[in-house]
């Protein structure tokens, strides 16, 4: 029998006590290690780090900034790589993105599964299949040796981006501008790439992030080039002057969370 | 009209070009698709083969060098005991940080999805992606600092008095070390830590998906909370926790940094790889060892497709 009174929704309105504590401590869990980062960039003591700290000081970030130049030729290569990488990701993502949205053709699946292989497979993979094939050929390592394999994981970044934009776009506004006369190169430039202008942003700024910090498949592909994550885990096994690596580290995630943030403020309509 | 009536006018270069195109969709596609098939294709997969090639080679121990000719003998050197042993361990290593990710992953997921506002969600998004785009080494790097004697987590255990309690854990055969930085449970948590936003979007993106009126639907029916949870909640959020898995997972198979910046000497398949094929300079049996993950992956990307997990991607 309809009983109203038995009806209740199935989950109250507002969330339980318990559920929001979880949230709160997942989410504490996520950035506290970035505090920790923070506080230690401060910290007195050189070689250990007791918490708390001892005594606090901003004398590491002079200390960076001006008494290690080893800092400024990892820092100045990183920041090439990644900028001709996402160069690359862009124009291959894209072209991916807009072959697979406009035609449904044979081997479609194997493109988008060839183009979430980089990630889904482990990167010592990539690494060490790079590595061996520019052993095999003779190919020296250099600065487009880790450039390739820069760009072959961050494809997917801007594909992704790309093609869920694509998807969101009314095949209808593509459709107006052909019967409004418009030929597909009109299209292409007055409908379609500002709709994935945006998309095309994001991407990018999640590739470079994604390879400014990178340092699996460097590992490999970098010979004795140091790119500053990799400058980074060098000294992870060095004790003099720890703090300065964390403030090398505070630098990175700075220079990192700026693009995130703004990539994710831009896609946002498409991620919900 | 020019679309009309096209002889009328001159045409441009651009318009011919376009009507061409379009009258070519197989060769567009073509021109679309020849750079990335020549990169992906002929680089990536191209490599990826040489690799597996090289897994049939082997190293001649007397010489140390690489024989190229077909043999099974490295694969032989694989499936001793002692690389077993790594396999099982990174293996359990994966499964246990997989559970452990969809473990944290469900409440924040599902209070992002139920519970949040328009402009919540949104916060939350984001707050749960920058720690994965943002530096992983920064990020490992964090756990050695806290997890390490005199760390955060060991000061905490002190002042709470529970100095016994963490003893006790560290002194646990195998996993345990002289402290959590050099323990299997530092190389767990900084896996766990790493690799959780991977495990949360997904879930959270198939949770989005269950429509309310499907939630309602099933209290009409006379389902209380935890049936409903239990029957209609679980199994729509299961392609999700299956696609945030393929990441937790894969990515921990193939992860060498972790271990070896948190762990005690119990050696994984990554770095097992980095040795063979760096300082052993035993490129084919560092081949063979990645042949491992990569089947493990392909098995489970073959099962979790079957399962619907790409759609939730």
């Amino acid at each position: 029998m309809f009983t109203p009174t038995r009806r209740a929704r199935p989950f109250t309105a507002r969330a339980p006590f318990g559920l929001k504590l979880l949230v709160g401590l997942v989410l504490l869990f996520l950035y506290c290690p970035f505090g920790i980062i923070l506080l230690y960039s401060f910290t007195t003591e050189e070689t250990a780090f007791t918490f708390p700290p001892p005594g606090l000081t901003a004398d590491w970030y002079r200390v960076a900034l001006f008494d290690r130049p080893d800092i400024y030729p990892p820092l100045l290569l990183s920041i090439q790589v990644a900028l001709v990488a996402t160069f690359i990701a862009l124009i291959l993502g894209s072209l991916i993105a807009f072959a697979i949205s406009r035609t449904r053709f044979f081997g479609r699946e194997a493109i988008t599964f060839l183009v979430i292989l980089p990630i889904a497979l482990p990167g010592i993979i990539t690494g060490i299949s790079l590595r061996s094939a520019f052993g095999l050929f003779g190919i020296d390592f250099s600065f487009w040796t880790i450039v390739i394999g820069h760009a072959t994981f961050c494809i997917v970044v801007v594909y992704n981006n790309v093609v869920a934009r694509l998807r969101r776009t009314a095949k209808s506004q593509t459709e107006a501008s052909a019967d409004l006369g418009a030929n597909s190169l009109q299209t292409l430039r007055y409908i379609l790439l500002p709709v994935i202008g945006t998309a095309l942003l994001a991407g990018g700024m999640l590739a470079f992030a994604l390879s400014f910090d990178e340092v699996i498949v460097t590992t490999f592909t970098a010979g004795q080039q140091n790119t500053l994550p990799i400058w980074i885990y060098s000294q992870l096994s060095r004790p003099r002057q720890r703090p300065v690596t964390n403030v090398v580290a505070v630098f990175v995630i700075a220079i990192t969370f700026i693009p995130i943030f703004l990539a994710q403020r831009l896609t946002q309509d498409t991620n919900d | 009209m020019s679309a009309l009536s096209p002889s009328r006018q001159p045409r441009s270069i651009t318009s011919r070009l376009s009507t061409f195109f379009h009258n070519n969709p197989t060769l567009t596609l073509l021109l679309l698709l020849a750079a990335p098939l020549l990169w992906l294709g002929v680089i990536y997969l191209g490599s990826l083969g040489a690799l597996l090639l090289q897994s049939f080679y082997r190293l001649d121990d007397f010489t140390g060098i690489v024989v190229r000719e077909f043999t099974l003998d490295t694969y032989r050197q694989l499936f001793t005991q002692s690389n077993l042993d790594i396999v099982a361990r990174t293996v359990a290593m994966a499964a246990a940080v997989t559970v452990a990710c969809a473990l944290l992953a469900f409440p924040i997921s599902f209070y992002m999805a139920r519970y949040a506002s328009p402009a919540g969600k949104v916060a939350f998004f984001i707050a749960v992606t920058l720690p994965l785009w943002s530096s992983y080494l920064v990020r490992v790097y964090a756990w050695k600092l806290i997890l390490a004697k005199e760390g955060v987590v060991g000061w905490i255990f002190g002042a709470l008095g529970l100095q016994g309690v963490l003893d006790a854990v560290l002194a646990v055969p195998t996993i345990g070390g002289p402290s959590l930085s050099v323990s299997m449970y530092g190389t767990f948590f900084a896996f766990v830590y790493v690799w959780l936003p991977y495990m949360i979007i997904p879930t959270y993106t198939a949770l989005e998906r269950v429509p309310g009126s499907m939630l309602e639907a099933s209290a009409d029916l006379g389902a209380r909370p935890v049936e409903t949870f239990r029957r209609v909640i679980l199994p729509l959020a299961m392609p999700g926790v299956i696609a945030g898995s393929i990441f937790t997972f894969s990515l921990t198979l193939g992860d060498y940094i972790i271990p070896g910046v948190l762990g005690n000497s119990a050696f994984f398949i990554g770095q097992v790889v980095l040795i063979q094929q760096g300082t052993a300079g035993n490129i084919p049996l560092a081949a063979a060892f990645t042949v491992v993950p990569m089947v493990i992956m392909f098995v489970y990307l073959w099962i979790a497709g079957r399962m619907g997990a790409f759609e939730a991607l």
